[in-house]
């Protein structure tokens, strides 16, 4: 019989306690390597769209905050188009980045992330999701960086209405990915275990 | 970069009997930081299949160069001097191109340029520890550094991280995303690490121990380790959603 001949995925290991040094040096003193963080600025001159402030915490099982972690977000622009050479439904907006990197501050444990409200996606079978955010976590601890999504509270028709919302059977869970509106901007906090756990995906 | 025929399939389900399982409780830290409930499955949509992407303008001439990346004029960071280099590939054994790669390392020693690594051994004046790439055409890679030293860390004891380098790896896709260790051939440390063990088959730990490579090494100069890294391959698409009859 033949192989397959498939390789296997390399095993993920703990993003550990020094991501930063990795991945945004400055923040951590670390100046002179390269010119600026990668994915500090999501936004360039003339970007479209409303802009908005999502600020949050990472909270373990004890409820603390993280103060070591690393928050990876991907987002559409406005008008619901990726900037990536996958997307081939048209040009996304050349002022957006759609991707940001941030650390939980090392005082407060809170990331902030200067973005846009993306523009709705379609799922696979052509039904429109509700305008989301996807976040990835990393950080000491996280063996696996973990995988969830951020909507918005005031979306509540599109929310009601989206696909992979409908998928989670325990419904007081939903809450879990819903960004409250607040005067700065949107609030996400996202727990990694406890009774308001973020619901995770495997994707 | 060419890429006219970049593929949009989704990717491959991720084995997670094969990765670490979130809660490894010989690691303590991850006690308190494991999701308890099952993460949702779904099919991959364009928010995972998308990701960002970084041109080689991104790049200064010594981001690949660890041992002059930090280092003042004339001098050199201190340590076993080593090329590291492999390829990165996707599950289907295809190149992944222009890819972005960052890693981190502790110095010589073992110490972190980090304002949290109180270690003693002491800090190289002329190493900061982190560097970048860009995968080319064929996927392939290769950064210039000193080998990192082995260092206790505070879990049990008294254990000990085997030298070792971090990596954060782009893929073409959101979900691609990964982070992950490189090992070192020969190093006693690996098998007592408890974060190599968060890792429950032996095959995918020896998958992350690079290998001396000397035929990549320069002559009377340095060594070199061969380190090639494996994302999540695409669903190929030829015959998906095709009307009957054509």
């Amino acid at each position: 019989m033949q192989e397959l001949g498939y390789l296997k995925e390399s095993a993920s290991q703990t993003a550990g306690p020094y991501v930063h040094i990795g991945c945004m040096p400055s923040y951590v003193g670390l100046d002179g390597v390269y010119p600026e963080n990668l994915g500090r600025t999501m936004l360039g001159e003339g970007v479209k769209g409303q802009q908005i402030t999502i600020e949050g915490q990472v909270v373990d099982g004890t409820g603390t905050p993280l103060k070591d972690a690393m928050v990876e977000i991907w987002q559409a622009d406005a008008a619901g188009l990726y900037n990536s050479p996958s997307e081939r439904r048209g040009q996304a907006d050349p002022a957006f980045s759609g991707w940001g990197r941030q650390a939980t501050d090392a005082d407060s444990g809170l990331f902030t992330f200067e973005t846009i409200k993306p523009g709705a996606v379609p799922w696979t079978d052509g039904r429109m999701q509700a305008p989301h955010i996807s976040f990835w976590i990393v950080a000491r601890g996280i063996n696996l960086g973990l995988n969830t999504r951020l909507y918005f509270e005031d979306e509540a028709e599109a929310n009601d209405a989206d696909p992979l919302l409908a998928r989670i059977e325990h419904r007081n869970r939903v809450k879990t990915l819903i960004a409250k509106k607040t005067d700065a901007g949107y609030r996400f906090d996202i727990h990694l275990q406890g009774p308001d756990e973020t619901v995770f995906f495997d994707l | 970069m060419s890429n006219a025929v970049r593929e949009t399939g989704a990717f491959f389900p991720r084995d997670r009997e094969w990765h670490p399982k979130a809660l490894t409780p010989g690691y303590k830290t991850s006690v308190a930081r494991s999701p308890q409930k099952a993460p949702i499955s779904f099919g991959n949509s364009l928010s995972e299949i998308t990701g960002p992407t970084f041109g080689h303008g991104l790049l200064g001439p010594l981001d690949d160069d660890l041992i002059l990346n930090f280092a003042r004029e004339g001098e050199s960071a201190i340590g076993e001097r080593i090329i590291v280099h492999g390829r990165l590939l996707d599950e289907r054994a295809k190149p992944v191109r222009g890819a972005l790669l960052e890693f981190w390392q502790a110095n010589a020693g073992g110490r972190y340029r980090h304002k949290k690594d109180a270690y003693l051994a002491p800090l190289d004046p002329n190493f900061g520890g982190c560097g970048r790439t860009i995968t080319d055409e064929d996927g392939y890679y290769a950064f210039r550094t000193i080998k990192p030293g082995p260092y206790p860390w505070p879990n049990g004891v008294n254990d000990w991280r085997p030298s070792h380098i971090h990596f954060s790896v782009f893929g073409d896709g959101f979900a691609q995303r990964l982070i992950t260790q490189m090992y070192f051939e020969g190093d006693p440390h690996i098998p007592l690490c408890p974060i190599v063990n968060t890792i429950p088959d032996k095959t995918a730990i020896d998958l992350l121990t690079a290998r001396l490579d000397m035929n990549a090494t320069i002559p009377m100069d340095t060594r070199a380790y061969k380190f090639d890294i494996v994302l999540r391959g695409r669903r190929q698409t030829h015959f998906e959603n095709r009307p009957e009859g054509m």
